[in-house]
């Protein structure tokens, strides 16, 4: 490894350095393995050391001339420079390393950037940070990346190669080049040579110019398609940016191909964000499909039951703030039973008093609402608290070049399907479900079957409310926990279980679902506000002509509630 | 009966005004707080309420001004636009006022310029607005559109190389006044129209994902994009939290905002944001000593030594110090000789360099563009050489360039 990399210096140096080096390589290879020689040592400390006072503009050429050497001892400063850790030492200007800068630190520990060995702890006030600005952290993202392609790890190269791709130059795709040759590893082959197709589309030769679009074709990255594009583009003097016919034909047929296939993903990502969405959507309307849809309450207070949820997932996190996975977890159940037992309350203290007088249930449970709302105000503080997302919720997965889904809305997705199935099962398995099914079809009959159909009620009414604490949950991960919180999703819930069809739960899901989807697609054509309005007018127009929604319940027990 | 007593008042007003000294015979000089201190709004406006009590202190312990001691009147408009207007008319009539610090929102400012008008009062609005307005009752110590919105562009334009750009806001008066300056602007600058992408949300936005994918496909057509921010409120922290999600880096597409300061980020895990940029005419971060001394200050004062400072604050230091200015050279607090005393003075910036008040009723001001770093505070990555003066009316817009705003000569 040194030995080539001392090769490579040859080039570039003056042939007396070479021979300079190449003797103390050959005489003391262990010495010279050890540590590089003195003067280099010394320039390096020189040129960090310029670091202190430079301009965003200077710091990129010192790290440029640092990494220039090829060394792969300077990536641990270059790094340092990235994550922040690079500091100056204002007692005597040396630079330094630290271990960790975490705010909490009030001495951090110093590593000396050339030896990395360790060079005592210096107080925070002593220190001064090497700022960056993102086009340095580009850079600096770029050179790292340059010794990482031939680090052991395949997931790293990888990185590597995908960051190399972004800015490629003449210096890194010869890195490219040499890497391909010995790259063990066929899915980072693929992008290097995907890197190396691009560079051949300046080749002088036709021949080799057309073999890089067939190879290219393939892939969905934007920065081919926009390089193939580029080639049909017209110049200033009214010629072609690429001058053979034959090669300006197979690009227009790439990119052709490629914009096929982008479209083509383009519609399964808003199908995606439309299930997102309507996943969403039928969560927070689940539960409100058993209260209002089984039970025929009108509850004004379900959102602020999904704002309870959303504060009990921040006060989770805030008992255990170092295993924030592990805390949203147990927020589930935990924002259920919340949730659930103040629905249980809620129906023991009011609304069984109000049974068969929606207008009053409206007007008394809209008044707990506004309650609930001042009660986490005054808890919790108008503001809204930041709930975090924990580290295997966040990112992306990326499918390929022009489809990429993001973690929380598949974990949003799954969540809700399974919210529902478990729901499902409940009503249709359990002995719960029975009674609660027996009580919504017929209260009297239910009753001289020996039914407690007032516990029954308060059960129902607690499952419905539980289901709307553990969409709270999921909320908090997307939108802002605030005291407004419900009243934003309020009305969307309502709309899905009217549409769906009062006392159905398929019909929800399919509703929700549904509503979604169509808002996603009308969005980017009519923005967000405009998109909303053509939803809200068109489940107008469907419950003129469809008053009992999607899948009307049919069936004695329908007749007669109607 | 009625209208004689309207009458009544408005004399007795008008003589309450023309010699206060005699009229009042008050010991203390009133400064009214107009400031939201519940609802929506309260999370920024209390800290300005803070920052005049602060002032006030201040100044009583230096001996009052003309020998008299202020005296704050604090209302609280609860973040409702209706309300701001009657409040200010009780600061004004009842509370018979020399002078009022406060506002937020444009809608705010809107509703009670019509009462500062008819009373005469005199506002220091404190807040980056979007320009269009220019009153004779106001003084606007925040940014006008030139003195933020424009210098921001410039910068992605020129140091960033920026060449395509998403105007992405929330849906009310300042977010689109201010991206229709800005797109006239770009288009001046030659920008071609399908480089330009003009976004609105509602407050309060939550589900972004869709917007950010837009933005991204948006982004990755082979051009240097940047997106110019004017979402306000709450709205921020779900987008910048998928910007984070779905992987745009401030490397590839920088967000630079206009209403995301010091105090927005302090309740926000700042670490997916870091290199997005915000435009301001004032940072926490400045090393500056007036700004150290201005920093501690306020620590002592609020006794919570982590509570951040940010632009707004400094505007009303600014005010406040340009009234005191004007109350001493016109030896009165009478609206009529301050606002005569006012324009052509000068008071200096917390970072350094000078405000002078214009006869626009704006002031100068540097311009600073910084960079979110982890800890949640700013890194100034480019400012401009000296002030900027503010510009009421947008030489960018047809028929808002042929205005002149001047209170002195016209």
């Amino acid at each position: 490894m040194r030995q080539l990399q001392y090769e490579n210096q040859n080039v570039l140096g003056t042939k007396l350095q070479v021979t300079w080096l190449l003797l103390a390589v050959i005489l003391c290879p262990a010495r010279a393995l050890a540590q590089p020689p003195l003067s280099d040592v010394g320039d390096v400390r020189l040129v960090l050391g310029e670091l202190r006072e430079a301009s965003f503009v200077e710091k990129e050429r010192i790290v440029e001339r640092l990494s220039a050497r090829g060394d792969p001892s300077i990536r641990p400063v270059l790094s340092a420079l990235l994550e922040d850790r690079l500091f100056v030492r204002e007692s005597d200007h040396l630079i330094f390393i630290v271990k960790s800068a975490d705010d909490s630190l009030t001495s951090l520990e110093l590593i000396d950037p050339v030896s990395l060995a360790g060079a005592g702890s210096a107080s925070r006030d002593d220190l001064t940070k090497i700022g960056t600005n993102n086009q340095l952290r580009k850079r600096l993202r770029a050179l790292v990346a340059r010794f990482d392609l031939s680090g052991p790890d395949a997931a790293v190269r990888l990185a590597a190669v995908e960051e190399i791709l972004r800015s490629l130059d003449a210096e890194s795709l010869a890195l490219l080049r040499a890497r391909s040759t010995v790259e063990p590893d066929a899915g980072v082959r693929e992008q290097i040579e995907i890197g190396l197709g691009l560079a051949a589309l300046d080749s002088g030769d036709s021949r080799a110019r057309l073999d890089a679009i067939a190879a290219l074709t393939r892939t969905l990255r934007p920065q081919v398609r926009n390089r193939l594009a580029g080639l049909l583009e017209r110049t200033a003097d009214g010629g072609f940016a690429e001058s053979d016919e034959r090669v300006r034909q197979a690009a227009a047929q790439a990119v052709h191909a490629i914009d096929r296939w982008r479209t083509f993903y383009g519609v399964v990502e808003t199908l995606f964000f439309g299930l997102s969405v309507g996943s969403v959507l039928v969560l927070v309307a689940v539960g409100l499909a058993i209260t209002f849809g089984v039970m025929g309450v009108i509850n004004m207070a379900h959102g602020e039951l999904m704002m309870l949820g959303a504060y009990t997932t921040y006060v989770m996190q805030l008992a255990m703030p170092n295993h924030i996975g592990a805390a949203i977890v147990l927020a589930i159940p935990a924002a259920f039973l919340v949730a659930g037992v103040t629905g249980v309350i809620l129906e023991r203290t009011i609304i069984r008093f109000l049974y068969g007088r929606p207008l009053e249930t409206l007007l008394a449970t809209f008044g707990v609402s506004l309650v609930l709302q001042q009660l986490v105000r005054s808890v919790f503080s108008a503001n809204n608290r930041s709930v975090e997302t924990p580290a295997w919720m966040s990112g992306t997965l990326q499918i390929n070049g022009a489809l990429s889904i993001t973690v929380n809305r598949l974990c949003i997705i799954l969540f809700s399907l399974i919210v529902f199935a478990i729901l499902l099962f409940v009503l249709k398995r359990t002995r719960l479900g029975l009674d609660i099914r027996a009580v919504s079809q017929n209260r009297a009959m239910a009753q001289a079957m020996g039914i407690r159909t007032g516990w029954v009620d308060a059960m129902t009414f607690g499952l419905g409310s539980g289901i709307a604490g553990i969409a709270g949950v999921a909320l908090s991960q997307f939108t802002n926990v605030g005291p407004n919180l419900g009243q934003s999703y309020i009305i969307d819930s309502f709309m899905v279980v009217v549409f769906g069809g009062v006392g159905n739960l398929w019909g929800t899901l399919v509703g929700g679902l549904s509503m979604g989807v169509v808002d996603q697609l009308l969005e980017p054509y009519a923005g967000a506000v405009l998109a909303k309005i053509f939803v809200l007018v068109a489940l107008i127009v469907f419950i003129q002509r469809w008053p009992r929604g999607l899948f009307p319940q049919t069936g004695r027990a329908a007749e007669t509630q109607a | 009966m009625s209208s004689t007593l309207r009458f009544l008042t408005m004399w007795l007003l008008a003589a309450a005004l023309a010699c206060p000294g005699a009229a009042l015979a008050q010991d203390t000089i009133k400064v009214g707080v107009l400031h939201s201190l519940s609802g929506t709004m309260a999370i920024s406006e209390t800290t300005l309420k803070d920052t005049i009590l602060m002032l006030v202190d201040q100044q009583n312990k230096k001996g009052g001004l003309l020998g008299k001691k202020l005296e704050a009147v604090v209302v609280d408009p609860a973040s409702n636009w209706p309300l701001f207007a009657e409040k200010a008319r009780q600061l004004l009539e009842k509370d018979k006022v020399a002078v009022v610090f406060g506002c937020w929102t444009s809608v705010s400012r809107k509703s009670v310029l019509p009462v500062f008008e008819k009373d005469n009062g005199l506002l220091f609005y404190p807040v980056q607005y979007e320009g269009e307005e220019s009153s004779k009752n106001v003084i606007y110590t925040g940014a006008a559109p030139n003195q933020q919105a424009i210098p921001a562009v410039d910068y992605l334009m020129k140091d960033v190389a920026v060449k395509r750009w998403v105007l992405e806001g929330t849906d009310y008066v300042y977010p689109r006044t201010t991206n229709k300056i800005l797109e006239a602007y770009l288009k001046a600058k030659g920008v071609k129209a399908e480089d330009i992408s003009i976004n609105y949300t509602p407050f309060g936005y939550a589900d972004w994902q869709a917007r950010v994918a837009a933005i991204k496909k948006f982004g990755s057509a082979g051009k240097k994009t940047a997106v110019v921010s004017t979402i306000n409120g709450d709205a921020n922290v779900p987008f910048y939290k998928e910007l984070g999600n779905q992987r745009i880096s401030a490397e590839d597409i920088p967000v630079v905002a206009f209403s995301v300061g010091e105090e927005e980020l302090s309740g926000l895990d700042t670490k997916p944001l870091v290199g997005h940029l915000a435009a301001w005419n004032y940072f926490m971060s400045d090393k500056a000593p007036a700004n150290k001394v201005f920093i501690d200050q306020w620590h002592a004062y609020i006794k919570k030594p982590k509570r951040t400072t940010n632009d707004p604050m400094e505007a009303h230091y600014i005010g406040f110090n340009l009234w005191v200015k004007a109350v001493e050279k016109a030896h009165s607090t009478d609206v009529e000789k301050v606002l005569a005393a006012l324009p052509g003075l000068e008071v200096p910036n917390l970072t350094g360099g000078v405000a002078k008040l214009l006869p626009n009723h704006h002031v100068t001001k540097p311009v600073y563009i910084g960079e979110v770093r982890a800890d949640g505070q700013f890194d100034v990555v480019w400012k401009t050489s000296g002030t900027v003066p503010g510009d009421a009316w947008s030489d960018y817009l047809p028929g808002s360039k042929e205005i002149e705003a001047d209170w002195v000569t016209l």
